[in-house]
């Protein structure tokens, strides 16, 4: 950045750094700025899942109940079990589990053919739907919901029950299929 | 102004009247500049006192600068109704995941724990009181080309998801060194407070580097669209890394593998893998004149267009104005900055016969923007819509009338 020069420096593990401000004023971090949270202040904003399963709350869902939540709250817009809805297509696998995508542009990516973590799924519906009332759905109800889309994509059976335990143990059929940004290898064709 | 214009004033000076000399202006249709010197027909008109200054200003009432909507969640920029490098910011291109919150800045927080010594959380008053930095950078959402563009396409509606102002905000590694990044941190996760809190997890050397969290936005708070009361600004990083309304930082050892960088915002290649984390914008330019729905008249036009990189700088840009078959070296308008749109420009006479317009950019990394062929050739037929930057190309035809060569992506 233009003005500030920043010197990074370690001490004693913890990264220090030093704001060199015009003058000889010279202003170095931490600064004391801001306030120190409780745990209960984190938790109540700490919502987000990691694919181990880090931050998965308590509770337990089952496809049934799934069936109840998506028919309340989700069947409006994403259609009869996934599909033709005026929303996403949330259900749908390809034979062999086969990933065409990159040279078929026709082909709809669904939960089933194209997300890798199963995590991600709980994590995003419990922040971002149903879509005009995000937050209205308990854990319990999430869970199921969750259940419910990986059973109709085939992923668990009918009787299967989500938690913390066993969603990180879903593996969803395109968990292979991605890799880290490779342009600067693949694509150094276009370098001069 | 040339003699082409054909309603001109013609302001005569008159000696004699009370003593002083007037100015008075004749509208007249077709005046020529010979007439200028006809004293014949003196005439008194009055002039007008136009409007007092106000609190806000506005545009001309003769001006028409509009954002257009691409959907309900979406809004692009006149590209080709602006000049310099600036977006006002009311023009600035919008793409909301749920719509836009009412955030009240004076309860606004933003949180930031995790792998971190001291979890803390910051007022926006809190983040003025820090060392800040103001830089110039481009935002670019990544799906930013309209693949299914007719002839009859403006750059607006074909790439108008990309805008540039001048941000002000606290350094990123400022706010983590407040709050202690512990050794084993290598990720953060960046979450917004709109309705959906939007989520990206982004890689800690990025922090380290040149993010910001921005509160201003050429020089006024940051609009509500653009993410009141703060927003993350990744400098040359895709549109959607850039979390508006940003409420939680949370520091990891690993990527969270959310939503919008797995089902969305990775490019499926045609060896049967998706790309992942693709965040950086690559090389890019446009041409925003002329082009439709622009009619030329025969004679001297100034090509422009804008080119950027979220590499770096921009080091060249070559114009063709035969389809690719004759490059010409484009003049670089300045400022040249780093991850910043830059203007370029390149005078051309038309002459009346069709004509095929291009622009090409090339980055300090050496990095040349690619044609549809290319990317195509290295991707795949189905690897749309993200990071889509190829050379573009304007038909000039013989009526003067200027359109978009449209290519099948799709
Ligand atoms: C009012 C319409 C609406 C309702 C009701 C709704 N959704 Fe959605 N859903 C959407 C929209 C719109 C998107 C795309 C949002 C975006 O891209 O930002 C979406 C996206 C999704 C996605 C991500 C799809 C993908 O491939 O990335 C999932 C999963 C999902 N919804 C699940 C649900 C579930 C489960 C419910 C019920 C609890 C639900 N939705 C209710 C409109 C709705």
């Amino acid at each position: 950045m233009q003005s500030l020069i920043p010197l990074m420096r370690s001490i004693s593990g913890a990264v220090v750094l030093v704001l060199a401000l015009s003058g000889n004023s010279v202003a170095e971090a931490p600064l004391g700025l801001g306030r120190a949270v409780e745990q209960t202040e984190i938790d109540a904003w700490d919502i987000d899942v990691r694919p181990d399963g880090k931050g998965l709350p308590a509770g337990q869902g089952t496809v049934a109940h799934g069936e109840q939540v998506y028919a309340q709250y989700c069947l409006s817009c994403h259609g009869e079990a996934g599909k033709g809805g005026i929303n996403d297509q949330l259900v749908g696998r390809i034979p062999f589990d086969a990933f065409p995508f990159g040279s078929d542009p026709g082909k709809t990516k669904t939960v089933g053919n194209y997300w890798p973590y199963a995590t991600t799924l709980f994590d995003y519906i419990r922040r971002a739907m149903p879509y005009s009332s995000p937050g209205v759905l308990s854990n319990e109800e999430v869970y199921s919901v969750t259940a419910y889309l990986l059973y109709l994509n085939r992923i668990v059976s009918q009787d299967t029950i989500i938690d913390a335990d066993t969603l990180p143990t879903v593996r969803m059929p395109a968990r292979d299929r991605f890799v880290i940004d490779d342009r600067t290898r693949t694509e150094s064709f276009l370098r001069q | 102004m040339k003699n082409s214009v054909s309603r001109r004033i013609v302001v005569q000076r008159l000696v004699g009247l009370g003593g002083a000399a007037a100015a008075v202006p004749l509208i007249g249709a077709e005046t020529k500049q010979s007439s200028a010197a006809d004293h014949s027909m003196p005439e008194a008109t009055a002039r007008y006192l136009g409007s007092y200054p106000s609190e806000l200003g506005g545009r001309s009432p003769h001006v028409e600068l509009k954002r257009r909507p691409l959907a309900d969640y979406a809004s692009v920029t006149p590209l080709q109704d602006l000049s310099g490098t600036i977006t006002p910011s009311d023009l600035h291109f919008e793409r909301h995941h749920a719509r836009i919150p009412d955030i009240d800045d004076s309860q606004h927080e933003l949180l930031i724990h995790g792998m971190v010594e001291r979890p803390l959380k910051f007022s926006v008053a809190d983040l003025k009181r820090f060392p800040s930095v103001t830089r110039i950078c481009f935002i670019e959402c990544s799906g930013n080309l309209f693949t299914s563009a007719t002839e009859h396409t403006t750059p607006q509606m074909l790439c108008g998801l990309t805008s540039q102002s001048e941000w002000t905000g606290v350094p990123l590694r400022t706010l983590f060194t407040e709050a202690g990044v512990k050794p084993k941190a290598s990720w953060f996760l960046a979450e917004g407070g709109d309705a959906a809190l939007m989520t990206r997890s982004i890689p800690l050397e990025k922090a380290m580097d040149d993010a910001f969290v921005a509160y201003a936005q050429n020089g006024e708070p940051v609009r509500p669209e653009q993410g009141f009361p703060c927003r993350l600004l990744l400098p040359g990083w895709e549109g959607n890394t850039n979390i508006k309304w940003l409420r939680r930082l949370e520091l990891s050892d690993q990527p969270f593998m959310t939503r919008e960088e797995t089902s969305k915002y990775t490019d499926p290649l045609k060896n049967g893998t998706a790309r992942q984390f693709s965040v950086v914008m690559d090389a890019r330019s446009v041409i925003t004149a002329p082009t439709y729905p622009a009619r030329l008249e025969r004679g001297w036009h100034e090509i422009q267009g804008l080119a950027w990189s979220g590499r770096g700088r921009i080091v060249r840009v070559d114009v063709s104005t035969n389809g690719g078959r004759r490059w010409h070296e484009a003049t670089l308008q300045g400022p040249v900055l780093p991850k910043a749109h830059t203007r370029f420009t390149f005078p051309w006479k038309w002459d009346g016969r069709g004509a095929e317009l291009m622009s090409r950019a090339v980055d300090e990394t050496g990095y040349r923007q690619p044609t549809r062929k290319q990317l195509i050739k290295a991707r795949g037929h189905g690897s749309v819509p993200y990071h889509l930057n190829p050379i573009l190309a304007w038909i000039v035809q013989r009526d003067g009338q200027v359109l978009y060569r449209a290519e099948q992506w799709l």
